[in-house]
This record gives C-alpha cells, structure tokens and sequence, in this order.
C-alpha cells in the first residue's frame, strides 16, 4: 500500500507537468476550411492537361499514361488535326476510380499530363467526376491564370518537374520548333 | 468454422454467455470481431473472426503489371505503408537480380524506419486511447503529422506513398530531406521522454498492463508470433538482425527484449524500438551517399524523367517500359522477409515470365499474431482483451488483405 502510494505521488506531478508543458506549444491543427493546409511541391492531386505556350494541347493521345495506370481509368481515341498532329478526340479520367498514384504522370512523354494540388472537388453526382479532356485542359488555365495573378501576370512556364530537373525547360524548345 | 455458431444454451452450460466484441466496437481497430464465451466476467473462449475487410489485394496484384502491384501494397498494412513497399520491392529485385543504387538503399532504411515511427506511435496513441489515456492520442499524432509530411514531401501523399519502387525510389529525395530528418532527430527524444513520463510509472497503465496477455515464449514461437509481440516474451528475434537485408548489417543498433511477456513488457519494447529506430535514422542520414536514386538497369527499371526527355535511348526504354511492363528474365519465385512495425513481413512472388506476376503470397504478422490472442485472453476479464488488442498491434487491413 506505501509503495503503491510512492509510486501514485511520483508519477501525478511528472505526467501533470507533461500535460502543463503541452498547453503552452503551439497547436497543430488547422481551423480548415478557412485555413488550407501548405501543400508539398511534390501534391498529387487532381489532374490537369497541359498546353504549350501557344495554347495548343501538349497531349498527343499517345496511351502511355493508360498504359501505365493501375486503376484502368484513362480512356482516349485519338484524330488527326487539320495539320496531320495526333490529338486526342475524347481523353477522359475517371477521377472517382483514381488512386492519385501519379504513375500517368511519370509516363507521359509529352508533360502533357499532370496532378495538380487540388483536393477540394467533391461532388453530389457520380457522373461528374468523369472529366473530360475540355474539363482537364480548364483546371490547367485555371491554375495557369492564378499562378499569372500571383506572379504579376510575368510568364514563368513551371511544371512540377522543374524543381527536380534544373534544366531549360523542355516544352518552351519543342513549341520553339513547332513555331 | 463450426465453433463460430452460436449454440443454444443448454442446461450444462447454463452460466455461459456467449457475445459478439466487434465488429464495430471502437476498441477493435477496424472491423475485428470476437466471439467470446464469458463466464460473468471471465473470458473462457475467444474465437476472433476475420473478413470484413477483405478486399482481396494479392489477387488483384496478380491482374497488374509489377509496378502497377506495388500501389496495392500500400494499401495492406495503411499505418506503414514504405515498409510494404520496401518488402514487396525487395522481393522483386530478388526476382529480377536487380540491384540497387547505394543512396537508394541508405534513404530506404531512413523511410523505413520512419514508418517503423510512424506505426509505433500510432499504436501508442490507439493502444492507450483503448485502455482510457486519451491525451496520449493527441500527442503521438501530432508527432505523427510531421513524419505524414515528410512522407508527403517525398512521395506526394501522406499514406498511400508507392515510393519505394523496384529497383530504387520513385522521385528523387526533396531537397530539404535532410533538413526534415535533422528536426525530427532533435525533437523526437524528447518526445519519446514525454511518452515515457505519462505511462510508464502510471499505476492505472501498470494495473491495466502488466501481468496481462501472458503468453510464454514456447508458446510465442509455436504460434509463429513476430515483432515486439515476440520480443516483449524475450524471444531475440529480429529480421534485421537475423536476416539482414538493404544493407542493415552495417548499422549499430540493439533488439529491446522483455521478460515478463505481457502487455506492459511489449509496451516497453516498443517505445525502446522507437529510441532505436531514431539511432538508425541518424546512421542512414549521417551516411547517406550522393548518386542515382534508381537503378541504371534500363531492362527493368524506369529512366529518369529527365534522362527521357534528353536521351533517345532513355526514351525507347521508358515507352518499352511503360507499354510493356517489367518481364522477368525467367521463371522463378522469390521472397524476402523484413522487420515491419508488427513483425515479419514478406511478399511471396512467383512468376511464369509472363510481365503480369503468377501468384503474391502475403506473409502479413498481424494476421498471424492475431492468431494467438485466445491464448493471451483466455482465463481472464473482458476488459484484458481490450488491452491485448490493443498490444498486439493488429492492423485491420493486413490480417484481412
Ligand atoms: S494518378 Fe494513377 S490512378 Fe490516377 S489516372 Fe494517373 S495513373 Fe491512373
Ligand atoms: S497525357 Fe501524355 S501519356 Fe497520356 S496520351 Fe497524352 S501524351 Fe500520351
């Protein structure tokens, strides 16, 4: 009974401290819809196609990222343009079949696909979370356009693979040459 | 599976009384459930059922290529996910003869060991929320959010990284890796003392742990028991130690054993193993070499991205790659086991040279120390299973698949 005591009296006032130590450190969590969470560079999140410089669609409906997809939920048909390009007719992600495993993106050859921060896009119908190729090529204007904003509207072609590939960017040469 | 109907009560057994814990009771983790047969408050027979979480995840491994498999494996044990993938890629290279890029391998024991962090506080956090410690919950996940990030930093998600990929890593590290690792180097010991402070002189924690969940180490080998769950019976048994794998053979570290054999004595061994893993961390972060993240072998294993866009060469195997998968260059099977945060894990592959894999085989330990929770429980009050539960560490998602 005194050694139970001994321990009892010991052990309160060093987890109590513990707990006093934890008030003054600042909280963690987020109030979250006012406050949105920092993002890491390397996000996965929704999708976007993207465009070259010109405004022309990078994708070239080549079926890599199909190909490399473990959810099987990229469908395309290609067409050729007026110009003899390949182009993709209809290019649709499935984004409630999608796992956001960013395999699409590490197999496109055109940097034509890409995951983009967003996370906030539920939704009260099924169907709409089929997202067409207009759909896709809408979310990247619509970063495009915010990333102008936040920039002073000065261009500055940034992918996600620009802090990882210190490089001239590949896009800008390619569209140079179709130019 | 007769055992599991219920029987009329008869006459002989008329004291008796047959429940259901589970499969939605919030001490469960998930969705386990337990038939016990009680004698007031004693348990006399527990029987767990399993299933309703199965998703069938090795089957459908079978129907993907091998890099698309890996991002089912991150899907069996959620609370770790880069030492799922660390085990299936390692069984992978076995399979392929691949080899792998020495900073690859270092910065895979780093991550691995921070999911080992990552599991043992949320086992902390869960195992005391179960017996009524509530404020440790909202500490271990709040240490657990900066390694979730760091995660994120690395792979993109928090969970679902498939980071760890055959033959190297998926992206190369962040930048500021080692700036992350470095704080949570320094503020993790400290944090771990905090633990420490609230539960391990606790008498409400001691009476609610110790003496409890006894199991012997005879029996803890007979039933195949690995991980801190075989550890707290003071059996020495450490994949990393036994059976080194990625290098682990270089690093200084020691295997924390118990003696008494129940809760309390795995709760100790565990929070020793997170003190461990932290003394691997600075040994991989100290070491860890410049140079590719990924295998050069191009037979098998993804270029680049940037190599794509630059070489011609890079870019006929990454289309190869890509459209084809990985084709193994012969028939053949492979498995290798490694230390998860709950104990032996190992992805059992064979292949028939085709590029989709024949069969996985999961070695998952929840599922086998889940096994011999009657053992531990048996004899005693209802309330003990709760905290066996709760020290055996089982994830849901791994004893179903
Ligand atoms: S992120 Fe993964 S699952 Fe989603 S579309 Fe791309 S490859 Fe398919
Ligand atoms: S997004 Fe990329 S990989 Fe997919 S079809 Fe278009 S160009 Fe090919």
């Amino acid at each position: 009974m005194v050694s139970f005591l001994k321990t009892v009296i010991k052990a309160i006032p060093v987890g109590l401290s513990v707990t006093f130590k934890n008030i003054f450190r600042k909280p963690t969590t987020l109030e979250y819809p006012e406050v949105k969470p920092d993002l890491s560079p390397q996000y996965r999140g929704l999708h976007y196609l993207a465009r070259y410089d010109n405004g022309e669609e990078r994708c070239v409906c080549c079926g890599l990222c199909a190909a490399a997809c473990p959810a099987d939920c990229i469908y395309m048909e290609p067409y050729e343009n007026e110009r003899g390009e390949r182009k993709a007719r209809i290019y649709i992600i499935n984004e409630i079949r999608c796992i956001f495993c960013g395999y699409c993106e590490e197999a496109c050859p055109e940097e034509a696909i890409f995951l983009g921060k967003e996370f906030e896009f539920s939704k009260y119908e099924i169907p709409d979370f089929i997202y067409s190729k207009e759909m896709l090529l809408g979310n990247f204007d619509r970063i495009e356009m915010e990333r102008r904003k936040k920039l002073g509207m000065e261009f500055i072609r940034k992918t996600r693979f620009d802090f990882r590939m210190p490089t001239p960017s590949i896009g800008d040469s390619e569209s140079s040459i179709e130019k | 599976m007769d055992n599991l109907e219920t029987k009329p009560i008869g006459p002989s057994d008329q004291k008796l009384m047959e429940i259901n814990m589970g499969p939605q009771h919030p001490a469960t983790h998930g969705v386990l459930r337990l038939v016990l047969q009680l004698d007031g408050e004693t348990v006399i027979k527990c029987t767990p059922v399993i299933g309703y979480l199965h998703t069938g995840i090795e089957k459908t491994m079978e129907n993907k290529t091998y890099l698309q498999a890996l991002t089912c494996t991150d899907r069996i044990d959620y609370l770790g996910p880069m030492l799922n993938n660390f085990a299936y890629s390692l069984a992978v290279e076995k399979l392929f003869e691949l080899d792998v890029p020495p900073k690859a391998q270092w910065a895979r024991i780093c991550l691995a060991e921070l999911t080992r962090l990552n599991s043992h506080l949320v086992w902390l956090g869960t195992h005391a929320l179960d017996i009524g410690a509530m404020t440790m919950f909202f500490y271990t996940f709040r240490e657990r959010e900066v390694l979730l990030k760091l995660f994120e930093d690395c792979s993109g998600q928090r969970m679902m990284t498939s980071y760890i990929i055959p033959g190297g890593l998926y992206y190369d590290l962040p930048p500021d890796f080692d700036k992350s690792i470095r704080i949570i180097l320094e503020t993790f010991p400290s944090r771990i003392d905090e633990y420490e402070d609230l539960l391990t002189n606790n008498q409400i924690w001691i009476n609610r742990t110790k003496g409890v969940g006894v199991i012997s180490p005879e029996d803890a080998i007979g039933y195949g028991l690995t991980g801190p769950t075989l550890r707290g019976s003071g059996v020495n048994y450490d994949v990393r130690k036994a059976n080194p794998y990625s290098g682990y053979e270089k690093f200084d570290f020691e295997v924390p054993l118990g003696s008494n054999c129940d809760c309390y004595d795995r709760y100790l061994c565990r929070v020793a193993e997170l003190r461990q893993s932290l003394r691997i961390i600075r040994q991989a972060i100290d070491g860890l070499p410049d140079g590719p993240f990924r295998s050069e072998n191009r037979k098998f294993v993804l270029p680049p991205k940037f190599d794509v866009f630059t070489s011609m060469e890079a870019m006929i195997h990454h289309f190869k790659l890509v459209a084809h998968g990985m084709i193994p260059p012969a028939k053949g099977e492979a498995y290798v086991p490694i230390e998860s945060g709950k104990g032996e894990l190992g992805f059992y592959i064979v292949s028939d040279g085709t590029k989709k894999p024949y069969r996985v085989k999961v070695r998952p330990p929840c599922f086998i120390n889940l096994a011999a929770i009657h053992k531990m429980v048996e004899g005693r009050l209802i309330a003990d299973v709760i905290a066996v539960i709760g020290s055996i560490d089982i994830v849901l998602g791994e004893v179903d698949r």
